[in-house]
């Protein structure tokens, strides 16, 4: 949860409950207090427990780690991993975030945490009493339950190895850096990292890993490869017949996972080359569900932490002090700013995520017309049901085109626009109203498909029998064009094939734009030549 | 049930190696802002860190994207009088938000060219004095320039009191005794056993025999008591050696001429140079101290205050600082014990008679103890007669002696590299 300062100029009507359920009190407030302290954090956290259990609430056990800011910022270098291997980039981030911090610029998140078993929670001491409470609720039990409870977590990731596997990672790196040489490491590093969003399998499903396993599977692995490498690339008896043959491409059918090819295919990569590749598309897997998952993640957790804290509330066990400063954070938290306002950056999951549960709950409590019409079968039935079964069964996309609601729609007064480089102007293609609900809630459902949000880029032919050139296809999403680090990354590809190699922007069967590295074949012969 | 776990107390550094990796890799980046940083700067900031600001395309982590053109269809929250089918003008590119929500990769410094961070005092210098060395401090170390410092090397056996190692002495005096009781010990168990065997035997009891084995058993018992707990050879003392090592002290001669021809510009560049040099020494020395002398006619030691600020007006004769500077050195800074380093400043002007004076003075008095000297000229005109002078010790000296000309602020700190640049051998 960002702290997104000064964003709370608008504050949300107050909750019912905070009038009504005070006669129904029942006990003291464990604390009244600011600070915090060890003893209180684990009352509060037994009460949530106990309530979390009442609502279902599925989860990890919960490893809560008290940090200061400064380790704090270097958990954010690390994209929030208690261990990653060393990499500049990384500390660019970590530079860059510490200046941005210093100056004021930037807050810091209220916590940060970690899809692993035990699930692991990053509280900051600065926090007060009501902060950590929240943070708890909010990590402890709204992200870990979902977790382990979304059927892409389930799939995709390993929440029992992922420390174990980045602790292998961590020293095989580290290793290598010792024997190649930091600056080797880096190389292949940076043109993985280029290549980290194109290097997952978005539908093959992974097997889970164990760090032990892997040393294990590593050696065998290295030596299963080089041997298939060489099956790939004999070229010498079959020549001729090869010749004939040109139709044939390899791979057969383009190949999404281009870290995966490479790692597999790449024919100069030394072993533990490939093992670094292997390393970055790991690490890029487990991030994945992750990415797909960002609205609904975190509007589960902050669905969840303001229906546990209105349940502490409401047994007394916290204050009206605390209840007070939680709703401030809240409604920063979840503050949307318009369109024109200059602090916009586009839509706000935690804003999006949290209307549309809240919305399923209301729907289900206190439907009206509108919502029998278009949910029937959500109307009326129970609400813990319906958002359970809500976040374990959809991502983002799914869940934005199944859920998004007409009134959520106008709350949040969500219009579509169309931007056609063709046109000097953009055109309002639906809002919010009867005619456009269906059309704004599948324009925004494709918003947050990562198929349609980053180009699709896959490895398309290899000239086996040729000059070994390596040729990749963009293709193309409603005519749009790659911005210019297209040819950066090129190059990065190129240096981990080692051969020619070619992007092509396909739409449809016509290829309207190919960038190559080397740039062209005359310059790759000159520098033969040479 | 939750763990929690107080980790403020682990090393908050975790990121160090991987911001020690970023700065190595934009080395030469991070060496051109230094270098920027130190001309541009006021004199009295130098010893602060600085931020850093790089072009942000020269450290880009580049990921496919998609660029600008095609269609593209956008969602937005905050409607306030659209309808289906309004037309709006395009905003102007870059100014349009990226609707579609990427998160942090986007947020991130979004419509900034440049990367800005600090770096600290320490690594502020180490950029700025990268690459240079002090001139000539081999040849010194292998002289007589030693100091000495103790530091503990194992134990002894003898020592005065307040050295005695409690854990050494009483771990010695176990094992004695251990060592000398083993033999002894062996035999009681021995008898102990043969006297069980015959109690629980009542046939094979034997008086005489007991009352003999007790006996026995009493006389080695009482041998055990006499060893003593802790003996004169189980005391051990830490024990210290001494270590010879280079002089860390350094004094640096500041001299410069404050006669009417210098103005207060020409001695605000003089003191960056001056600066410059002792923040140098300063890395290598955990010792300084600084001798001001200023001159017209006549040479005076003054404070720092005095020396930048004072004016004074009247002729040069430089051949006075220089004579001081010598009787300094003879008086108080032997240089078996002190690295000497001295720094002349001036316009240039001198007395007509006076260069070759100095020249002499230099030669014969001042160079052979000295471990180097730079003179700074700095005027926009043409070399004066000091100048010309001095290049025939240059000539002599060529390990030892070095002088540069300042023209502009521009230059102090290219001057400052130059005179103490790593030398090939």
């Amino acid at each position: 949860m960002t702290d997104r300062q000064g964003t709370s100029k608008k504050k949300t009507a107050k909750p019912k409950a905070a009038g009504q359920k005070k006669t129904s009190k029942k006990c003291e407030p464990l604390s009244m207090g600011a600070d915090w302290t060890f003893d209180l954090i684990q009352q509060y956290d037994e009460e949530l427990a106990r309530i979390a259990k009442e609502f279902r609430l599925d989860t990890y056990p919960s490893q809560i780690e008290v940090i200061s800011s400064e380790q704090m910022l270097d958990a954010y270098a690390s994209v929030g991993m208690p261990l990653m291997y060393n990499h500049w980039s990384f500390g660019k981030h970590f530079l860059g975030n510490h200046q941005r911090y210093q100056s004021g610029k930037m807050g810091l998140a209220y916590e940060i945490v970690i899809n692993s078993n035990p699930c692991i929670a990053y509280l900051m001491e600065e926090n007060t009493m009501a902060m950590q409470i929240l943070v708890l609720a909010h990590a402890s039990y709204g992200h870990n339950s979902f977790f382990k409870g979304n059927y892409l977590f389930r799939t995709w990731t390993d929440a029992e190895s992922i420390i174990d596997y980045l602790m292998f990672a961590k020293s095989y790196i580290a290793k290598c850096e010792e024997r190649y040489g930091i600056e080797a490491v880096e190389e292949i590093l940076d043109a993985c990292h280029a290549l980290m969003n194109q290097g997952v399998n978005r539908y093959k499903r992974p097997r889970p890993l164990s760090a032990g396993e892997e040393e294990e599977r590593q050696t065998e692995r290295a030596e299963y490869i080089q041997r298939t490498l060489n099956d790939i690339w004999t070229t010498i008896p079959t020549q001729e017949k090869a010749v004939e043959e040109t139709d044939e491409r390899f791979p057969e059918d383009p190949e999404e996972n281009i870290l995966y090819f490479i790692e597999k295919n790449a024919p100069l990569l030394e072993t533990w080359q490939r093992e670094l590749v292997r390393i970055v598309r790991k690490v890029a897997q487990y991030f994945y569900p992750q990415r797909q998952t960002q609205v609904m993640n975190e509007g589960w957790a902050s669905f969840w932490h303001y229906t546990l804290m209105h349940s502490l509330y409401d047994e007394g066990l916290i204050g009206d002090g605390y209840m007070l400063e939680f709703l401030h954070s809240h409604t920063s938290v979840v503050y949307q700013p318009e369109f024109d306002d200059p602090r916009f950056s586009g839509i706000n999951p935690y804003t999006l995520g949290f209307k549309m549960f809240m919305d399923i709950k209301r729907i289900c409590e206190q439907p009206d017309e509108e919502d029998r019409r278009w949910f029937p079968d959500l109307a009326g039935t129970d609400w813990l049901d319906a958002v359970h079964y809500a976040m374990e069964s959809f991502k983002d996309e799914s869940f934005i085109l199944q859920y998004l609601s007409p009134k959520v729609m106008r709350d949040l007064h969500l219009f579509c626009i169309m931007d056609n480089e063709k046109n000097a102007y953009l055109e309002v293609e639906a809002i919010h109203d009867d005619s456009g609900y269906q059309q704004v809630r599948e324009a925004l459902a494709a918003q947050y498909n990562l198929g349609n949000r980053e180009p699709n880029i896959q490895v398309y032919n290899v000239n086996v029998k040729g000059d070994r050139s390596l040729t990749l296809r963009h293709f193309m999403h409603q005519n749009r064009p790659l911005d210019e680090s297209a040819n950066e990354i090129v190059k990065y590809v190129h240096r981990l094939w080692k051969f020619d190699v070619r992007l092509e922007s396909v739409d449809g069967d016509s290829v309207r734009k190919t960038i190559a590295c080397p740039d062209s074949p005359e310059r790759a012969m000159l520098e033969l030549t040479k | 049930m939750s763990m929690i776990i107080d980790r403020r107390l682990n090393g908050k550094n975790k990121s160090t190696v991987n911001r020690q990796r970023f700065m190595n890799r934009y080395r030469k980046h991070i060496k051109k802002a230094v270098s920027d940083a130190v001309n541009k700067r006021s004199i009295t900031d130098v010893e602060s860190g600085s931020s850093i600001t790089i072009p942000k395309r020269d450290l880009s982590e580049p990921v496919f994207n998609h660029g600008s053109g095609g269609q593209h269809q956008r969602v937005m929250p905050g409607n306030k009088e659209f309808i289906a089918g309004d037309r709006i003008k395009r905003p102007p590119s870059g100014s349009g938000n990226g609707g579609s929500g990427q998160g942090q990769a986007s947020n991130q410094g979004e419509g900034m060219d440049e990367f800005t961070f600090n770096i600290n005092h320490d690594e502020f210098l180490e950029f700025m004095f990268d690459g240079l060395a002090l001139p000539n401090m081999r040849e010194k170390q292998q002289q007589d320039m030693m100091e000495f410092k103790t530091h503990q090397a194992g134990f002894s056996t003898n020592g005065p009191p307040d050295r005695l190692n409690i854990i050494q002495s009483l771990r010695g005096a176990h094992a004695r005794r251990i060592a000398l009781s083993g033999g002894t010990r062996r035999e009681i168990r021995q008898l102990k056993r043969e006297l069980r065997e015959m109690e629980v035997q009542p046939g094979a009891m034997d008086n005489e025999r007991a009352e003999h084995l007790r006996e026995q058993l009493k006389e080695l018992n009482s041998k055990l008591k006499k060893l003593p707990f802790i003996d004169d050879i189980d005391l051990r003392y830490n024990n210290f050696v001494k270590v010879p090592r280079p002089s860390n002290k350094a004094v640096v001669f500041c001299v410069m001429d404050v006669s009417g021809s210098m103005t207060q510009e020409i001695k605000d560049m003089a003191k960056r140079f001056f600066i410059l040099l002792y923040l140098f020494l300063q890395r290598s020395y955990e010792q300084i101290e600084v001798v001001f002398i200023r001159h017209h006619t006549s040479a005076k030691e003054v404070n720092e205050e005095d020396f930048f600020y004072s004016r004074e007006t009247g002729g040069t004769i430089v051949s006075s600082a220089l004579e001081m500077t010598r009787d300094i050195i003879t008086k108080r800074y032997s240089p078996s014990d002190w690295n000497i380093y001295v720094a002349q400043a001036s316009d240039g002007d001198n007395w007509e008679g006076d260069s070759s004076v100095c020249s002499k003075m230099l030669v014969n008095g001042l160079m052979p103890l000295v471990q180097y000297f730079s003179y700074v000229e700095i005027t926009d005109r043409q070399h004066q007669n000091l100048w010309r002078e001095y290049e025939s010790i240059q000539d002599s000296h060529p390990e030892t002696f070095a002088m540069e000309q300042i023209k502009s602020v521009a230059d102090i700190y290219p001057v400052f590299r130059r005179l103490f640049e790593k030398k090939e051998a």
